[in-house]
């Protein structure tokens, strides 16, 4: 009987239909923009399930090393803030909620950006820029942060993503 | 067996009350060779220094906190790296390791 039952707590008890692999793409250069799809990839990471990162458009500022210590939240046009539109447009407001917002983040253990997107080069995701994106904004590897190992093209993702599902943001 | 979402496993020739999801719902019913038991159903077939150091780790926050520690914290407090925490626990460091230690499966989305 002991036995029958130690198998039972070896075996994975969520069933097979079990999400495997992700690829997620980032498009936006907000702080907004940029976390759903870190905390995404670190926590598939954190379950096991394989991951990749493709930057794509202003995503790119996640990983380009002179931006990516500063990636501020839009305080115009941002109605989640519930900070009036004029009020959002005065010099500093962006500065000043990114920063209240960096430090709620930290007391919940949500790492910085930067640090962030180490680790989650270290948990063995892999970190894409696309190269249209690199392209059009005249970049090349060397503004990117050593995390990323590649730009790649559309078609180079598609490969990278086979097998797994793929999310946009 | 009191509910259904509990079972009572014989591992190491000790009962434990595991859930659903295959972690303990009694820490202190926990021993290192039950560890050993679990690391092996995991793919671990031989317990490292360093799987040890991860594990015992684990238990010293849990006990210390009430919640066992995120992979962010692990790696800048326990003296094992990120790095080094996904190779010693490929499947995911929180969750394996956690279940091992014989803690609850860590809270938290990081």
């Amino acid at each position: 009987m002991s036995d029958t039952m130690t198998s039972s707590i070896t075996a994975d008890p969520i069933p097979a239909s079990r999400i495997t692999k992700v690829s997620i793409i980032v498009s936006k250069g907000s702080l907004d923009g940029i976390y759903p799809a870190l905390i995404m990839a670190n926590g598939a990471r954190a379950e096991g399930i394989e991951a990749n990162l493709f930057f794509t458009f202003f995503g790119l500022d996640a990983i380009h090393n002179k931006r990516i210590d500063h990636i501020k939240i839009s305080t115009v046009g941002n109605p989640g803030l519930h900070v009036p539109t004029l009020a959002g447009g005065l010099p500093g407001m962006s500065a000043l909620v990114t920063h209240m917002m960096e430090k709620k983040m930290e007391a919940l253990d949500i790492p910085p950006i930067h640090e962030f997107i180490e680790m989650i080069a270290d948990t063995g995701a892999g970190m894409y820029a696309c190269k249209a994106s690199v392209d059009l904004f005249g970049l090349t590897k060397d503004d990117f942060v050593p995390q990323v190992q590649e730009i790649i093209t559309v078609g180079e993702f598609y490969d990278k993503a086979a097998g797994g599902q793929i999310i946009f943001t | 067996m009191t509910t259904t979402t509990t079972t009572t496993t014989i591992i190491a020739g000790i009962a434990v009350d595991l859930n659903a999801e295959g972690f303990f719902e009694h820490p202190d019913q926990w021993t290192p060779e039950i560890a050993e038991e679990l690391a092996k159903a995991e793919g671990i077939e031989k317990m490292s220094d360093k799987h040890w150091q991860v594990v015992k780790f684990m238990r010293q926050e849990y006990f210390a906190k009430g919640t066992g520690p995120t992979v962010r914290m692990l790696g800048k407090t326990s003296g094992v790296s990120v790095k080094e925490l996904y190779e010693l626990f490929p499947k995911g460091p929180a969750k394996v390791a956690a279940r091992i230690a014989g803690i609850p499966k860590p809270k938290g989305c990081i």
